[in-house]
């Protein structure tokens, strides 16, 4: 009998799995089975092109029918994982069917974490499609918008409301919210970017309520200030989907724990991918979880690598990279920048809207790099993060260019 | 031979293509990416596919 892989989660991670499996010659079934009724569709757009209406559904599914039917990939829409039994190796759906698989991959993904304020109508969340057309109805008939959590999500909708017209405004409890991925100095630029568009920053103040409803909200700051809005944005973090194993004995702490191979810990043939697998770092030496599209489609790919070869594991020990949009910005950070000791600034004169920051870890080595309206740069220093720990090189190369 | 495809209008430089496959794309000093073989063998399939799946914005595709 052919060997059978069920992945749990349609979006980008689980989806990539299926068709990388095909790609490196998987011969066995594949079924990807997802809880929401919609063709799997990608998610960065929903705070950028999708919500300012420039990019419609079409352009944002992952995978065509067509696609689907050539790769053979089986699709079970709408139906909720319930639970996974080990020793039978059997998926439990809601309402009691099984699925029985050789090989699992858990692609689960986050959900937004809820609105710890007393939600009423008009506070939104921001994670799936459902929630990106609800805000996109509102955001077309309201005159302004009050955003909680100053994060890239929070931002990038920030900046889409004020490309659409409406008055904004955005609440952190760090003063500087994007100095805690690129340091204060990077992420001060940020904040003056949020003005330059007009939008109002409440950042180092936290929110102490959220009252009224749609037309007629207002968010209570720890401060004493009470700023009004027509809807109010909630983007404060998200939480892994791991309730669902809550039986199955797997290691579940923050995510579902995986080994360098991205094996569930004490597992052959239970593999996790994308924002749910928080995985032993072999280069770090810790355990890491990352919410980035990038690295959700090379750990697909790495776990095809694994369950296609099982004898012959690849560990999986990435040069992360994410990149958002924010107004006019195009931002790309690739490598370490988060625990980086400190780094460097190079700008272009020629352009005050381009820069880059080179970022160096502990021991002075070369780490990471951010840039801003700048790809041509990043690519190079991003390849360099492969093979160059000084950071004379990336910084040579970016004066050079300029 | 299968050549490789590029939509430069839809392309926005975020170069996952240039890690997948460094010998078939590049990125330009206008930031978009440059296919530097068009056309490639079955010994690179593999290669073409996963940087056309790494890609955020489906910018890239095989014609047969
Ligand atoms: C608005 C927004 C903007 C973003 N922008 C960027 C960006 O600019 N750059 C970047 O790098 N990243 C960005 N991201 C992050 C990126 O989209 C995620 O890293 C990526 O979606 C992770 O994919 P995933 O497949 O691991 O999980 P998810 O996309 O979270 O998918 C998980 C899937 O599993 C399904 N599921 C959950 N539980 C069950 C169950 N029990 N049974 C069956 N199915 C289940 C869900 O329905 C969902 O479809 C953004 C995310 C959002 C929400
Ligand atoms: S991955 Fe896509 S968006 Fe990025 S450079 Fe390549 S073609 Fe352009």
């Amino acid at each position: 009998m052919s060997p059978k892989t069920v992945i749990v989660g349609g979006s980008v991670g689980g989806i990539r799995a299926a068709q990388a499996l095909r790609s490196q010659g998987y011969v066995g079934e594949i079924v990807v089975i997802d809880a929401e009724p919609n063709v799997p569709y990608d998610k960065p757009p929903l705070s950028k092109g999708f919500l300012n209406g420039t990019i419609d559904f079409d352009r944002i599914q992952l995978i065509s029918e067509k696609e689907l039917s050539d790769s053979e990939i089986g699709l079970v829409l709408g139906q909720r994982a319930a639970a996974v039994d080990v020793s039978e190796k059997v998926v439990r759906l809601d309402g009691g069917h099984g699925v029985g698989y050789d090989d699992l991959v858990i692609a689960t993904g986050v959900r937004a974490r809820p609105s710890p304020w007393n939600a009423s109508e008009g506070v939104h969340l921001l994670r799936t499609l459902d929630d990106a057309q609800s805000l996109k109805r509102d955001l077309l008939e309201s005159g302004s918008v009050v955003v909680v959590g100053g994060g890239f999500i929070g931002a990038e909708v920030a900046a889409t409301a004020s490309r659409l017209g409406l008055s904004v405004s955005i609440v952190d409890p760090l003063a500087v919210p994007i100095g805690r991925i690129l340091g204060d100095g990077v992420g001060e630029r940020f904040i003056g970017l949020h003005h330059a568009n007009g939008v109002a920053t409440y950042f180092g103040t936290g929110v102490e309520s959220i009252s009224g409803s749609r037309g007629n909200l207002v968010v209570g700051l720890t401060n004493g200030i009470h700023l009004s809005g027509d809807i109010v944005v909630v983007g404060i973090g998200a939480v892994p989907n791991v309730e669902w194993l809550a039986s199955s004995g797997l290691v579940l702490d923050n995510g579902v724990v995986c080994d360098e191979f991205l094996r569930a810990v004490g597992q052959a043939n239970i593999y996790g991918i994308g924002d749910v697998a928080r995985w032993h770092h072999p280069g770090l030496r810790r355990l890491v979880r990352v919410e980035h599209w990038t690295n959700a489609i090379e750990q697909a790919a790495c776990v095809a690598a694994n369950i296609v070869n099982p004898s012959n594991p690849v560990s999986y020990s990435p040069v992360p990279y994410v990149w958002s949009d924010q107004y006019d910005w195009k931002i790309q950070i690739a490598g370490e920048t988060v625990d980086a000791s400190s780094y460097s600034l190079v700008e272009d004169p020629a352009n005050p809207n381009r820069f880059a920051a080179v970022y160096v870890d502990e021991a002075g080595l070369y780490s990471g790099i951010a840039t801003v309206n700048w790809p041509r740069a990043m690519i190079q220093c991003r390849k360099l993060l492969e093979t160059e720990r000084d950071v004379a090189v990336p910084l040579a190369l970016l004066r050079q260019m300029v | 031979m299968p050549i490789i495809k590029a939509d430069l209008e839809l392309c926005q430089g975020y170069a996952n293509c240039v890690m997948e496959a460094p010998k078939l794309f590049d990125i330009s000093d206008d930031g978009v990416v440059v296919v530097l073989e068009e056309e490639f063998g079955e010994e690179t399939r593999g290669r073409v596919e996963a940087a056309v799946r790494s890609c955020p914005v489906s910018a890239l595709r095989i014609e047969e």
